[in-house]
């Protein structure tokens, strides 16, 4: 039903209204049709950048994946603090990180992820996305950084998606 | 303004405008393209997310409401820093920046 209602994709709509009603000062009648048009408006335009409806099935999990996140992104910061004052060169490498995510947002999850979390940069997916191409600043071994990678981050992303 | 409110605003800011000179600091510091990459989108970050919430907090205890549009500002920042990074880095590879020598690995081609 939502569908024909021009909703395609509920939650994104359901966010983009919350949003607004967040930006705009107050809720106010003009912000409540403004968000409703938003909400109907952007879902289609990019509508075809949405391979496939986002396969959510635990949800509820996500507020503790962001947590552990935020407590990494603090606690990696000072080290990468550390190392830019400290007078030793970095140790940067890149590394494949063999995926199994299979879920394209999945995957662009883990990326940010990655990406946030101090001392590694997501670069690149390889085309058939099972590859993750990965620059990490400072790193003793690349199978230290795919362990930690996979232990903390794309477990939990496994557990929200299958 | 209660006294523990204020020393608490004041190290928050004051880590925060730390965070950011380190973040500069390694922008000047580190050898090459991809290592520089991680002082801007990172230390960063956490400079931000510092003086935002310390923004929160002053302004809350001020008794003016909890500042919604602080928390949207970090939210927007920890959505658009990684795709910003990826971009650069995506980029970067694209033209065949030229890494140190040290760095053990190589990014691929395709």
């Amino acid at each position: 039903m939502l569908d024909r209602l021009g909703f395609p994709q509920p939650w994104l709509s359901a966010l983009l209204f919350v949003t607004w009603q967040f930006l705009s000062e107050g809720v106010s009648g003009a912000s409540i049709v403004m968000g409703l048009v938003l909400a109907m408006v952007i879902p289609q335009i990019t509508h075809g950048f949405w391979p496939e409806r986002p396969a959510f099935v635990k949800a509820w999990k996500m507020p503790a994946y962001l947590l552990i996140v935020l407590k990494d992104i603090v606690a990696a910061s000072f080290s990468v603090a550390r190392l830019i004052l400290s007078p030793r060169p970095p140790r940067p490498v890149f590394v494949c990180y063999p995926l199994q995510l299979e879920h394209p947002l999945a995957i662009s999850i883990l990326a940010s992820t990655i990406s946030l979390t101090p001392g590694t940069v997501s670069a690149d997916v390889s085309d058939d996305q099972t590859l993750l191409l990965i620059h990490a600043l400072d790193a003793e071994s690349d199978q230290e950084i795919i362990d930690a990678i996979h232990q903390r981050y794309e477990k939990r992303l496994m557990e929200m998606f299958q | 303004m209660n006294p523990f409110a204020e020393y608490l605003i004041a190290a928050l800011l004051l880590l925060g405008g730390a965070f950011s000179l380190i973040g500069a600091l390694g922008l000047a510091r580190l050898p090459d393209f991809f290592t520089r990459l991680h002082g801007p989108t990172k230390a960063t970050t956490l400079g931000v997310g510092a003086i935002v919430v310390s923004s929160v907090l002053y302004f809350s205890s001020l008794g003016e409401g909890i500042g919604i549009s602080e928390i949207l500002i970090t939210v927007f920042l920890f959505l658009t820093a990684p795709v910003s990074a990826n971009m650069l880095a995506k980029a970067a590879m694209h033209i065949g920046v030229k890494t140190t020598d040290d760095t053990r690995g190589n990014p691929w081609e395709q």
